[in-house]
């Protein structure tokens, strides 16, 4: 079965460097890509510097994971028994 | 105008013939009736159909036109793919009760005036607290309550607002409504945002979906936010508060989202968050938006319907629900985890899945509003979709740390119905036309242009650097979050003490003093007169209470009457 060897091959823990790697040369790909692409569409002034979604994405990334932890221990998170 | 046949008779009435079929010839029943409910949707022209005068008004139950056709189609489709992953369920209480829950939200769609709409309402609220309950065990039953009473609260809103709404037109016909700030104007406003499940009225929802039974929680992710999408569009396009609303709603899916541990409630918050964008949409009223509604609407559909068959899949096989007990599910369930992947690429909008052709239209209204603030916090928001939904779900579920947990694939029926639902994600993502075609207003957008791509990507992907280089951080935790509910759990707590301490106390002294200083006192008065014989002492009381009654009721009526 193909989709069982494939996911295999992500789930085998020898592959994760290689995984890496990929990762890295598909983010690669994709910045050059977005330094050659025409914009016609911009409505913003950040629509036209190429590369502002990877920073921008990185960094919502970033702060969406650390603001809600943040929050949730500060705040909204309670032992699971907490409404028993 | 006697041929067109009301799709919702199909699911209601046939509902109540499931009992009679038994075994195979059940299952070939159950997929037949939402077959045939597409067919009469696919044959149908627009119009007017089926009026009645009712006590002086015009009742409508087939108001056809672009907009109840296209969710009457998606309503339709869900039912179909929903019903196949629920066939092997022996229990045909679940079955009835999800018909009659598809049938009443065919039956808003199509509804032309608020009272039918009303009753299609609340019959959708009661067959799909079924849904609930049948999953047994106080947690569910509990829930259920919660969800039921707060859906006949928000009924009571709905309907106080369809009154008011008919005395100051004369009319109770469906349709936009006067931006005239009106008592009426908010009361259905509140009546039809908390089924799309708002914050803060939300937590019905996410309080709820988790606890009902595997197959009950897909019926239910697909129907009552989403008739929640339909009234809106219909009846609030461009009602500012809904772009605020809106995308707080994104924002606050995602955050729980990252908290939660348990997968269904995951998946339940990221309804939240994707009803925002529509929600949005609806706020910001142009062509454009309303078409990003309600395209999203239809994507939104099928793609979380697959998330909830995922997820579902897998509580179903192992039986355990929290993030924090799972993990290493690749090496036994395959082909779930590839399925899962195709509802999680769609929500997180990748290129050639079904999000990105309808949520990138929404944004996109916002850029051309220019509305930098909305555009930005929804493409953050975007972002918090994947990390949950694309990765960190599906990481902590099938991969991560190796909880020895070897379980099979699903039942067929299960991953039939995710495989039509994720060739639907990929065909909608891949040939957009068609889906394009049945928006009510014209298409002026092109998904695929080579900047829109990369920018999505580039978000997607720096996303992903960010989750693998944070996962530490992200890791699930034995937790739960609380939310709006928290009101009237607890609240329902300090009530039931008020109630049974110094209301209690403060009750046996009105007793004492009604039934025994009082009347005694009136004894006093009455020496004489009173004859303990012939005139029971209670019966003094009585007349003394009727009196204070009516003395108010009269003081009441001057008043306000």
């Amino acid at each position: 079965m193909m989709i069982k060897r494939i996911v295999d091959y992500l789930g085998n823990p020898e592959n994760a460097g290689r995984l890496k790697k990929l990762l890295y040369i598909t983010l690669a790909v994709i910045v050059a890509a977005d330094f050659l692409v025409p914009r016609e569409h911009a409505a913003f002034f950040w629509d036209d510097i190429p590369g502002w979604s990877a920073v921008y994405g990185f960094i919502s990334c970033v702060v969406i994971i650390i603001v809600s932890k943040a929050i949730g221990h500060a705040w909204l998170m309670k032992k699971e028994d907490y409404y028993d | 105008m006697t041929n067109w046949f009301h799709p919702s008779v199909l699911f209601i009435f046939g509902a109540f013939l499931i009992p009679l079929f038994k075994g195979k010839a059940r299952q070939t029943y159950l997929v037949l009736i939402p077959a045939l409910a597409f067919i009469d949707v696919a044959s149908m022209s627009q119009g007017t159909y089926w009026t009645y005068n009712f006590l002086g008004n015009e009742i409508i139950f087939g108001k056809v036109d672009k907009l109840s056709l296209i969710f009457a189609y998606v309503f339709t489709i869900a039912a179909f793919i929903s019903i196949v992953y629920a066939l092997h369920i022996d229990d045909y209480g679940q079955h009835i009760a999800a018909f009659l829950y598809v049938g009443s939200s065919i039956g808003v769609t199509f509804a032309g005036d608020y009272l039918t709409l009303f009753i299609f309402w609340e019959i959708m609220a009661f067959a799909s607290v079924y849904l609930v309950f049948a999953q047994r065990g106080k947690a569910s039953v509990d829930a259920g309550f919660r969800y039921i009473l707060v859906h006949i609260a928000g009924g009571a809103f709905l309907l106080g607002g369809i009154v008011l709404h008919s005395i100051a037109t004369g009319s109770i016909l469906f349709g936009p409504l006067e931006k005239d700030g009106s008592l009426a104007f908010y009361l259905i406003l509140i009546g039809f945002i908390l089924n799309a499940a708002v914050p803060p009225l939300n937590a019905w929802l996410t309080d709820a979906y988790p606890e009902a039974t595997v197959t009950g929680a897909v019926f239910m992710s697909a129907f009552t936010t989403k008739t929640a999408v339909y009234v809106l569009v219909r009846a609030f396009p461009g009602t500012e508060l809904l772009v605020v609303l809106g995308v707080v709603m994104a924002l606050y899916g995602v955050v729980y989202a990252v908290l939660e541990n348990d997968c269904r409630r995951l998946l339940a918050y990221h309804i939240v968050s994707q009803v925002g964008y529509m929600v949005a949409g609806v706020g910001m009223g142009t062509e454009m938006a309303l078409n990003g509604s309600v395209s999203h609407a239809f994507a939104h559909i099928i793609y979380k319907g697959l998330l909830f068959m995922g997820a579902g899949a897998v509580l179903y096989m192992t039986g355990i629900r929290k993030l924090t007990e799972l993990g290493g599910l690749y090496k036994t369930m395959p082909i779930t985890f590839v399925l899962y992947m195709v509802g999680g690429f769609a929500i997180s909008a990748f290129p050639l899945f079904s999000g990105f052709v309808s949520k990138s239209m929404i944004v996109a209204a916002a850029q051309h509003d220019h509305r930098a603030a909305v555009t930005l916090l929804l493409t953050l928001a975007s972002s918090g979709t994947f990390i949950s939904l694309g990765l960190k779900l599906p990481y902590y579920m099938f991969f991560g740390k190796d909880s020895g947990i070897r379980v099979k694939e699903p039942p067929l029926n299960m991953l039939i119905g995710m495989g039509i639902a994720a060739f639907l994600c990929i065909a909608i993502g891949v040939f957009p036309g068609q889906l394009y075609s049945l928006l009510p207003h014209p298409v002026h957008f092109e998904p695929y242009t080579s900047d829109h791509i990369t920018g999505a990507l580039s978000i997607l992907m720096f996303t992903a650097l960010g989750f693998f280089m944070l996962v530490k951080k992200l890791k699930p935790e034995p937790a739960i979050s609380i939310d709006t509910d928290w009101f009237y759990r607890k609240g329902a707590k300090v009530f039931m003490w008020f109630i049974n301490n110094p209301a209690a106390r403060i009750g046996a002294e009105i007793n004492r003093a009604a039934f025994d200083i009082i009347p005694s006192s009136l004894n006093e008065i009455s020496r004489g007169v009173y004859d303990e014989d012939i005139q029971r002492r209670p019966i003094g009381i009585w007349v003394l209470l009727s009196f204070i009654l009516i003395f108010f009721y009269a003081l009441i009526y001057m008043i306000f009457i």
